[in-house]
């Protein structure tokens, strides 16, 4: 037991969760815990926006598979977090947000909250829903427990965000601090372990299978069962498609790799999964980007599901054989079952159609324009090594990377898949890269999202955090446009954004390095120089507007309704 | 798939807060609470919430266990209405015109084991205990003579025998 105050106790608390980094900017309710942090041995990245502090928090959780801390004042402060912790959410993030708030007792001790003091913002009621836990704290005495718990919580299990909200006046309390209490939630036990049963049962469905495929979702890349799912492929020389959250779970230059499944799936991926007769679907929600309409999303297969989250089972796709486990440990427990009943499969003619298929569809999408996004992002690959981290933006960047950039390892790629949150990317890189401050990060964005968090520039300037941002700038709100084009009679409502700014002095105006590149070998050089820069680098690469991403499954079509041109 | 009503009992910590929690959630998944009452148990930071629920089986089923995922919320179980106690309590205010009406809405709350808690020169208001039919019933029978007011307590329940519903 020590006696402090509240704010010390939150920065000792920090440490004690092993925290280096913090992303926030301070603000009138949260001065008291900046005191501290000043000489804590803390680093502190100041953002400057806290939205673009949030997304920085999730993009170095999604690197590194440890909580991102953001902290942010009370009030609007406060209220700027929500869509990064909301993306945190949707992608199932572990990131612990620190508010402050304003006082809750008056100096006479009768209650403040809920007065509309200025800067006051309800966020622990604003956030409930988009959080997995969250908290206020009226006691500076509670704050080492609370905090404990916060980090445990956004960890452990299905990961998520949780917020904690601290009253002014309880960062000044003192109180005898105890930060050795064992966590006690007698709500919350996440459990991992597979039913032996179920296993059994998954193992025999996959053994009599004659086309089996894994839907593998962002659960294999948060549990780190990617060894454990090419493992059990292999063995039985089944294909993986993975949900857009997946996408790295699988090496993508793999055999069995076909790429994602759904709405901007592969050709492959989308039509390998209709003809599968059971499915391994593990770590998905079965998000609709994924299934496209439900009843034609494989109504024949049988399917098995797997996940740790069980509120996801039969939440949005009916399951034959639902397992509620730990990813990880429940491929393990297939893969002791089914290689104790039979041998390595080395060759199956649904092995022989997954590479036929692949075969016939290797070059079916054509572009319309001589610069294309699809060899922008294989020449891209090419230049970077395999454990380089590669953040998009939200639109068709998104898409395109997905279709064409090929993930080798898990955890290096990042986007805000269930939000869709545009400005995710670029702020996010900027976390990834204070996780990883010796691997290359490019955030791969286009126009329309770069322009809603382009100021953290300052950030990534200012504190020293090179990244590449590669910009597809099409001047458009590529996606909406794309969708005119195609739906809505080529009606082009408020999707022209204009070619402003000039995105190469709009760098040089922050101190970073930006670079015009318009042709494939220009873009090689920049990536390359960038590569070396010690400032974040700005490659704004002009491609038109009439580029569309294929395939594709239009919005409220299934899979079998995929066009491509 | 089939409707159908259930009655869910959970126990929850007793802090601020939790009801909240609770009612988002049903609101953001787009569930139906029909009623809802909760109370202090003989834990002392535990409070026990009966929630009637509408929807079919799927529906039942995620609410439980969207429930469950709440940190705040430490036991969920479905009641099932053939082994379960379950009341409700209401109390209605009754126009009485004149002293035919009084005596008999006197003589359908005996019918009902009710009780007339407060009698005015033209109203009674009468408590009626028991499950949601037979407090629907006598809401029918006295409507004739003219409804002013209804409160309702929504259903709380607990399983029959040494059956109990405890934190594990």
């Amino acid at each position: 037991m020590t006696e402090m105050n509240g704010a010390k106790a939150v920065v000792e608390s920090l440490k004690t969760q092993k925290v280096k980094d913090v992303f926030g900017i301070p603000g009138g309710a949260t001065l008291f815990i900046y005191d501290v942090l000043y000489d804590s041995g803390l680093n502190h990245v100041l953002a400057r926006h806290e939205q673009g502090a949030a997304h920085m928090a999730d993009g170095y959780a999604r690197v590194s598979g440890v909580p991102g801390v953001c902290m942010a004042t009370s009030g609007p402060g406060a209220t700027n977090l929500v869509t990064g912790i909301a993306s945190a959410y949707m992608d199932s993030s572990p990131i612990v947000a620190f508010t402050g708030q304003v006082n809750v007792r008056s100096a006479n001790s009768s209650y403040m909250i809920g007065r509309d003091a200025f800067q006051e913002a309800d966020i622990v009621g604003i956030t409930t829903p988009i959080t997995k836990h969250n908290y206020q704290v009226e006691h500076a005495v509670d704050i080492p427990r609370v905090v404990k718990e916060a980090f445990y919580i956004a960890a452990s299990g299905r990961p998520g965000p949780v917020l904690v909200d601290l009253p002014k006046d309880v960062q000044v309390e003192t109180a005898d601090m105890d930060f050795s209490t064992a966590i006690n939630l007698r709500g919350y036990k996440p459990r991992d372990n597979p039913h032996p049963i179920q296993v059994k049962r998954a193992a025999q469905l996959l053994l009599k299978a004659k086309k089996p495929i894994v839907l593998a979702g962002g659960g294999v890349i948060l549990s780190g069962a990617a060894r454990e799912l090419a493992r059990l492929a292999e063995f039985m020389l089944m294909p993986v498609g993975t949900t857009f959250m997946g996408k790295g779970a699988v090496p993508e230059t793999h055999p069995l790799a076909l790429g994602c499944v759904g709405m901007h799936g592969s050709i492959e991926a989308n039509k390998l999964i209709l003809e599968a007769d059971v499915i391994l679907a593990v770590g998905t929600r079965f998000s609709d980007r994924t299934t496209g309409t439900l009843d034609e999303f494989c109504p024949e297969a049988t399917i098995i599901h797997v996940d740790v989250d069980s509120a996801e089972i039969g939440k949005n796709v009916k399951t034959d054989l639902p397992i509620v486990a730990d990813a990880k440990k429940a491929l393990r427990s297939i893969y002791e079952q089914v290689a104790h009943k039979t041998e390595k499969t080395t060759q199956s003619p649904w092995f022989g159609r997954v590479e036929q298929i692949k075969e016939e569809y290797r070059e079916a999408v054509k572009g319309v324009s001589s610069l294309q996004p699809r060899d922008l992002l294989r020449e891209l690959r090419t230049l970077l090594p395999a454990k380089a981290i590669v953040a998009t933006e939200v639109g068709q960047n998104q898409m395109w990377a997905a279709l064409h950039y090929k993930v080798l390892e898990p955890r290096t790629f990042i986007s805000s898949g269930g939000l869709g949150t545009m400005g995710f990317g670029f702020p996010a890189s900027i976390g990834a890269k204070v996780a990883k401050p010796d691997v290359p990060v490019v955030d791969i964005a286009g126009d329309g999202s770069f322009r809603m968090t382009e100021q953290e520039l300052s950030t990534s300037v200012t504190q020293g955090i090179p990244v590449i941002v590669a910009i597809l700038n099409n001047s458009t709100l590529g996606m909406v446009y794309q969708w005119q084009r195609l739906f809505y009679n080529k009606r082009f409502a408020e999707s022209k954004l204009g070619s402003v700014p000039d995105f190469v002095k709009l760098a040089a105006a922050y101190g970073a390095q930006g670079i015009r590149a318009n042709s494939l070998p220009e873009f090689s050089k920049a990536v390359k120089e960038g590569l070396k820069n010690e400032v974040t680098t700005v490659i704004d690469i002009p491609i038109s507007p009439d580029e569309d991403v294929y395939p594709m499954v239009p919005a409220g079509a299934g899979l079998p309704g995929m066009i491509w041109k | 798939m089939e409707e159908q009503t259930q009655i869910i009992a959970t126990i929850v910590e007793h802090k601020p807060g939790v009801l909240y929690e609770v009612a988002n959630m049903f609101r953001r998944r787009n569930f139906n609470i029909e009623s809802i009452s909760v109370g202090p148990i003989e834990t002392a930071d535990l409070a026990r919430m009966t929630l009637t629920v509408k929807g079919d089986e799927q529906t039942i089923e995620q609410v439980i266990k969207q429930m469950n995922k709440l940190v705040n919320v430490i036991k969920v179980s479905i009641l099932e209405p053939a082994t379960t106690v379950q009341r409700e309590m209401a109390l209605i205010k009754v126009h009485t015109s004149d002293a035919k009406a009084r005596s008999e809405v006197i003589q359908y709350a005996d019918i009902f084991r009710g009780r007339i808690v407060d009698v005015a020169p033209t109203s009674l208001t009468v408590e009626v205990t028991g499950d949601a039919e037979k407090i629907n019933a006598f809401i029918d029978l006295t409507r004739t003579y003219g409804i002013k007011e209804v409160a309702r307590t929504g259903i709380t329940a607990l399983a029959r025998g040494a059956k109990v519903i405890k934190e594990e």
